[in-house]
């Protein structure tokens, strides 16, 4: 029994059904999170992103399928220490300080009253609000207000952090801070699960990504194993000349010349014997490729590919 | 315990910090209860006197004597003339008519022409000229009392009077008198006309003899009606204070801290244990803040009946601070909260007592009363400070009160469960 709770993984999320009345929220999902991984869990609005969270929280019941955490199966009022849930809104109280925040989160989900301020100080140093901890949180910025939002709820050391939407609304900086504290998490052996809208922030900082749509997991995968699934070997190519192409010379391998007459674009089915040709042709054409712009080859595409254009809302 | 602990903290320093909350639950109801109390307290004043006009149309010896006896009234502040200081013209039936009509004062008596040498006492008959009360009806009480010390002053003020009509009733069915009698009588009469000494006595001996006697607060003099308005006026608060502090959960389910506690160790359960327990400690506190205010400027006689003050305030706050939750639980919004919560507590002081004394109402009212929380509250409070009972005589009030805070705690852990999982 112990060697299989050590073997499973810290999360599993099986076949999960949930619908609201007409609507189905989950129909049927399935994942599961390994030790210290980032998982970015992505899909449009509705899609089905907080419902898998909060299920996975003990905040929403299922109509069918199960949360296993390290291998225990888990109901909505079992007690969950292992996880760790950050909220998409600022759960915080604006007429506390940061260290009363702390305090009393802390205390709730467990932590010793005698390790209570040696938790929330290691809190307030790693969201990097160790100057501010006597303010009241109302006087924050919203960047301040997001890094404790995440810091209350890890107070009772998780071993999987649930974070919905942890930078929406936020700066640069304050987002680039935010993962830092996440990387710090995941060398300690945390797992973490986020939901995002940010494709970027996904694509450079999870090492997996969970696309979910219609309440169904459509793909998952690295960025890699996203775009070869999804999308293929197939690649659209922009080209820039130096000059404008000669009228007299036919354009090679089906490529097309825009109307300035100095961009050409292709659609290359095998990326490196394609664009090696084309380039070699334009070489031969007598003139000089100044920037060549590959797409179909980013987390956008790939989720454009798997979701559509039409709006969610 | 542990989650306890830091729900009180988080409601503590919440208030704390909130100035507006912290002067609606301690400065509004001292406020009000002053008020209440600076109104209601002082009834000896002569400001609570009745305000009546006389219009003496008879200016007989009698009629006189009538005006002057109910001007000695203690509970009347009688004027015979368009000013209450005494100037102005002498009112007549119209004058005095429009005094009540303007609202001036609640009632006026016409004593009419004839009224001092028609049959006053015994041979009245149906062609004599009727003394009028012109009343403003919505005082229910003023015309009835004045009514009464009208037929008072009218057998005490002149008492020769009343001998020589009796009299006269005596020789009309019982045969005349011997000239003995009649010698007798005319002295006796000569003095009570003349009004002396002995006249007062003869005036003040009709009727049987009257004391009242304060059997309530014996030594403590009117603070019955202010001990009646604290326990009211603070049950009303007491209600709105936990009404406001339970919205702190709508706030809390908004801002997404609702789901932060519940997913803690503390459960939907815990926490509203934990705001059930703050709620009461600050509806305690309120009280006592609001009663010792009572007893350092109305002298309310807080410290002999401490133990029956602590015993009735703790059962109340708690029965209202479940109450407080109950309201925010079944409410989907703070704007929602406020309007049934200000419907339903004007409501339940209304009908429960807290405005107006419940003993003052009818049977009926009285009964349907008895569905409120208020009138319990009250009836405890009442027995506390009003009929000095002991602790132990409490027990309906407290019994009922414990009841009702364990259905209402019940019911917001029902409907709170819309919070829980979804």
């Amino acid at each position: 029994m112990v060697t299989a709770a050590v073997q499973a993984p810290p999360l599993r999320l099986e076949g999960a059904r949930k619908h609201y009345g007409k609507i189905v929220a989950l129909d049927g999902v399935s994942f599961e999170v390994r030790p210290g991984e980032l998982v970015g869990l992505l899909g449009p609005n509705g899609a089905g992103k907080t419902t898998a969270i909060k299920a996975i929280a003990g905040r929403v019941a299922l109509d069918s399928g199960s949360v296993h955490v390290f291998g225990r199966t888990l109901t909505p009022r079992d007690p969950r220490p292992e996880v760790g849930v950050v909220p998409q809104e600022l759960a915080v109280y604006p007429k506390l300080t940061a260290r009363e925040n702390l305090e009393v989160f802390g205390e709730l989900y467990g932590v010793a009253p005698q390790a209570l301020k040696a938790r929330a100080d290691w809190a307030l140093e790693w969201s990097d609000l160790k100057d501010r901890t006597k303010e009241p949180v109302l006087r924050f910025s919203g960047g301040m207000k997001r890094r404790l939002n995440i810091a209350c709820s890890l107070l009772h050391s998780p071993s999987i952090v649930l974070l919905d939407e942890p930078t929406v609304g936020v700066d640069p900086q304050s987002r680039e801070r935010i993962y830092e504290m996440l990387r710090a998490l995941q060398k300690s052996g945390v797992s973490v699960v986020l939901t995002t809208h940010h494709l970027e922030e996904a694509e450079q900082r999870c090492e997996r990504i969970l696309i979910i749509d219609h309440g169904l997991i459509v793909a998952s995968g690295t960025l890699d194993e996203l775009v070869r699934s999804t999308l293929g070997s197939r690649r659209a190519v922009h080209v820039m000349l130096d000059a404008a192409w000669p009228a007299t010379e036919a354009m090679p391998g089906g490529a097309r010349v825009g109307e300035d007459g100095r961009s050409i674009q292709a659609d290359l089915p095998d990326l490196g014997g394609s664009l090696a040709r084309l380039i070699d042709g334009i070489g031969r054409a007598g003139r000089t490729v100044t920037d060549v712009r590959l797409t179909g080859s980013t987390l956008h595409d790939v989720f454009i590919a798997l979701t559509g254009r039409e709006l969610r809302e | 315990m542990s989650t306890i602990r830091p729900l009180l903290r988080i409601g503590y320093l919440n208030v704390r910090r909130d100035r507006v909350v912290l002067a609606m639950v301690f400065l509004l109801p001292v406020m009000f209860f002053s008020i209440f109390a600076t109104v209601f307290g002082n009834q000896r004043d002569s400001t609570a006197r009745i305000r009546v006009a006389v219009a003496d149309l008879d200016q007989s010896d009698y009629s006189k004597k009538i005006v002057a006896a109910l001007g000695a009234e203690g509970g009347l502040q009688v004027r015979t003339t368009e000013n209450a200081d005494g100037t102005g013209a002498v009112l007549d039936r119209e004058k005095a008519e429009d005094l009540v009509k303007k609202g001036a004062l609640a009632v006026a008596v016409v004593l009419p022409k004839g009224f001092g040498t028609s049959g006053r006492f015994f041979n009245r008959d149906a062609s004599a000229p009727k003394v009028e009360l012109l009343a403003d009806v919505s005082d229910p009480i003023a015309p009835q009392m004045v009514q009464g010390l009208l037929q008072k002053v009218s057998f005490t003020a002149a008492p020769d009077v009343l001998a020589s009509e009796g009299m006269g009733m005596l020789e009309k069915y019982g045969g005349p008198l011997t000239p003995a009698q009649r010698a007798s009588m005319a002295e006796w009469q000569k003095l009570l006309a003349a009004g002396g000494s002995e006249a007062a006595q003869v005036a003040a001996n009709v009727g049987p003899a009257i004391d009242i006697v304060n059997v309530m607060q014996p030594g403590y003099g009117n603070v019955g009606i202010v001990s009646f308005y604290a326990a009211g006026i603070g049950v009303m608060f007491l209600l709105f204070s936990a009404s406001g502090a339970g919205s702190a959960l709508l706030d809390e389910e908004e801002s997404g801290t609702l789901g932060r506690l519940v997913g803690s160790r503390a459960g939907m359960t815990g926490v509203l244990a934990g705001k059930w327990l703050f709620i009461t400690m600050l509806g305690v506190l309120q009280l006592i803040v609001m009663f010792t205010w009572g007893m350092l400027v109305f002298h309310l006689p807080l410290l002999p009946h401490l133990p029956g003050f602590f015993v009735m305030t703790i059962a109340t706050s708690a029965a209202a601070a479940a109450f407080g939750l109950v309201l925010a639980t079944i409410s989907r919004s703070r704007a929602q909260l406020s309007g049934i919560s200000t419907i339903v507590i004007l409501a339940m002081s209304a009908v429960g007592g807290s405005m107006f004394p419940r003993f003052l109402m009818s049977e009926g009212m009285q009964k349907m009363g008895l569905v409120t929380f208020n009138a319990w509250a009250l009836d405890g409070y009442i027995k506390v400070f009003w009929r000095n009972q002991p602790v132990t005589e409490l027990w309906p009030q407290v019994g009922v009160l414990l009841s009702l805070c364990a259905l209402f705690l019940y019911a917001a852990r029902m409907f709170a469960r819309r919070w829980e999982t979804l």
